[in-house]
């Protein structure tokens, strides 16, 4: 009876399990589960749970397919009604991969804090990475000049925001840390239009009023495409034509018979108004 | 037994058919074939239009101007896609105006349902007297002629290439920016309706539509619209519509604040065609409307099928205070002036100050 008692205590054991050390995320881990006989062993963590039979007084080996989640794991081997658990984090590995915002991606010339750019660093688990790091921005401007600026992340992300600037045209900017890099590429645009101004010229017994060439306040052409509003008063009424920007210029045509008012406008942007068949 | 059978079958059948005739109207039809007073020359014209018979609408007009039966189907069926050929004569309604022995003028209000929707059309019809019948003077229809020509058209074209990738933190092209100028809510007899303009801020071209919430003091919705097709869709770069959101029923008393959200996408599109509109006028119609009168001139080579005139009017203040819209029937073809009219509401009429025209346009795509 005596023999058949202390058999049942060696053999049915409670099973106790000791946590690992620090454990990175994608890497298997061994974990010391003391004590004898079988029990059931349970792995819940941020993203799933295990449950698999295991021997007590061997290690088990955790797949580093089951760890790929960092957070807060719990383990419970259970015997019977007896359970043991104990608690590890997954921490994130090294920073294996740049999530990269670069916003908007078109943007008008000499606009303050215009740009945006945000930076995400991830693992190769696709964990954030909390710890500090360095993400170099390198930004190269159409004119070829180009600049770097260092941000540290800040709970894995790294931000700034810049003006855009003066010229229009394409402006990289390259995310960078240790040996992974993220291009991202966004067009500066001409702003409103500047100076508006059309003149006007006879042909046949219509009227051409064109445009000067069409920039903004910095120098920079409309693109071509752009709407340019003409509007004719006379006393037949009024006529207005939508033309688009064609080289740098707006073109439209009228029939004018007599006093009649042309004015010009792209968008918000009002531009001269010519007097024909009067003082001009 | 047999042949009682057949012959109750047959007195039935013969029934069923001349009842299903009267009900579609044939015996108004049949009325309406007669000629023998002004109005039913015209009431017999307006049901062989109704019916697409033009063969027996052409043999009741009076031809004495030379009118050709292909240029009245032309006129009356449409041609070249425009909105006409997609519309049918659903209703007519006749009054007369002038009548006298041998002539008489008869005003005819005709609604056309189309693609777009319903469509009213007031003409004012002369009737002539042939012998014992009466028959209509079509005025022959005056089609541009435009002299053979090549015309270079060589605006550009905006397209979209490249994946579209759905995966977070890619690289990506924003939406259009668009900024809505300006926007008024105004209250109507039956309805509450918002009116304003958008400009299209951006340098690429943009897709656009509108919606506008109503809310109440509680801020819940009492009702979403959207400016279906009260708004040119398609914004070209620095280009302005006008938008109106209509909510039928609503009164701007149990209005605290209206949240309005545009929906920009990114499209590819064409600079043309370029659309001119001359010889704007504001002036009073036949049935003493007023109405914003002006022509439409396609100045690309490429015929337009369908063009809708959108004009928003303002008061001395600058500020929007109605938006009205209206498609015109025919296409517009290269270079050929196609005249249009939008109503004005009487009461905006007397406040407003100015206005501004929009075109919006369908090109049928070409097989």
């Amino acid at each position: 009876m005596l023999l058949t008692v202390m058999a049942s205590y060696v053999w049915a054991q409670d099973p106790v399990l000791k946590a690992p050390g620090a454990v990175s995320a994608g890497q298997s881990v061994k974990l010391a589960v003391q004590g004898h006989g079988s029990a059931t062993f349970y792995l819940v963590g941020p993203d799933r749970v295990l449950k698999r039979k295991i021997s007590l007084g061997e290690e088990i080996e955790i797949a580093a397919e089951d760890l790929k989640t960092a957070g807060k794991y719990e383990a419970i081997a259970c015997n019977g009604g007896n359970c043991s658990n104990t608690q590890f984090n997954v921490l994130p590995s090294q920073p294996a991969q740049l999530i990269f915002f670069l916003h908007p991606s078109r943007v008008p010339v000499s606009s303050g804090n215009a740009v945006n750019a945000t930076a995400l660093v991830l693992d190769r688990e696709k964990n954030v990475v909390w710890s500090s790091a360095n993400v170099n921005f390198k930004i190269d401007l159409p004119d070829g000049s180009s600049s770097t600026r260092a941000v540290p992340t800040t709970r894995g992300i790294a931000s700034f925001a810049m003006d855009s600037r003066s010229r229009q045209g394409k402006v990289q900017v390259t995310a960078s840390l240790d040996d992974v890099s993220e291009p991202r590429v966004i067009q500066q645009v001409a702003a409103e239009a500047c100076g508006l101004r059309m003149t006007a010229a006879p042909t046949g017994r219509f009227m051409t009023f064109q445009t000067d060439p069409i920039r903004d306040c910095g120098g920079n052409p409309l693109p071509d495409g752009t709407i340019v509003s003409f509007t004719k008063t006379d006393s037949t009424g009024r006529s207005t034509v939508d033309s688009p920007i064609k080289k740098d210029r707006a073109v439209a045509r009228f029939e004018v018979t007599g006093p009649a008012k042309v004015s010009v406008a792209c968008g918000v942007v009002v531009g001269n108004e010519l007097s024909l068949g009067g003082a001009r | 037994m047999k042949w009682t059978l057949a012959l109750v079958v047959t007195v039935i059948t013969a029934l069923l058919l001349a009842g299903g005739w009267i009900q579609s109207g044939g015996m108004k039809l049949h009325a309406e074939r007669a000629a023998g007073t002004p109005e039913e020359a015209v009431r017999a014209l307006m049901a062989d239009i109704q019916a697409h018979d033009w063969a027996h609408a052409y043999a009741r007009l009076e031809r004495s101007n030379h009118l050709q039966e292909a240029d009245f189907v032309r006129e009356v069926g449409g041609s070249d896609g425009s909105l006409r050929t997609y519309s049918s004569l659903q209703s007519f309604d006749i009054w007369p105006v002038h009548a006298d022995s041998e002539h008489a003028t008869l005003r005819v209000r005709m609604n056309w349902s189309s693609a777009i929707g319903s469509l009213d059309e007031v003409r004012d019809l002369q009737v002539a007297r042939e012998g014992s019948v009466w028959k209509v003077v079509w005025p022959k229809p005056n089609f541009p002629d435009v002299p053979l020509q090549v015309l270079p058209v060589n605006y550009l074209r905006w397209d979209v290439i490249g994946r579209r990738s759905d995966d977070w933190g890619s690289a990506s092209v924003d939406t259009p920016r668009v900024r809505i100028i300006s926007m008024n809510a105004v209250e109507r007899p039956d309805s509450v309706v918002i009116v304003g303009e958008v400009e299209n801020e951006d340098t690429v071209p943009a897709y656009l539509n509108i919606s506008a919430a109503l809310l109440k003091p509680d801020g819940s919705p009492l009702s979403q619209q959207d400016s279906f097709d009260a708004i040119a869709h398609r914004l070209l770069p620095k280009q302005v519509s006008p938008y109106r959101i209509d909510f039928p029923g609503a009164r701007l008393s149990q209005v605290k604040s209206v949240r309005i959200d545009a929906h920009p996408l990114l499209i590819p599109a064409s600079a043309d065609p370029v659309i001119s509109v001359e010889s704007q006028n504001v002036a009073k119609d036949a049935l003493g409307r007023t109405t914003l009168k002006g022509a439409l001139v396609n100045q690309s080579g490429q015929t337009v099928n369908i063009a809708q005139v959108l004009a928003v009017f303002y008061d001395s203040a600058g500020k929007p205070i109605w938006v009205s819209d209206g498609y015109v029937e025919d296409a517009l073809l290269p270079q050929a002036p196609v005249p249009f009219a939008v109503d004005i509401p009487g009461d905006v009429a007397s406040r407003m100050h100015d206005y501004h025209v929009a075109v919006n346009h369908y090109i049928a795509p070409t097989t």
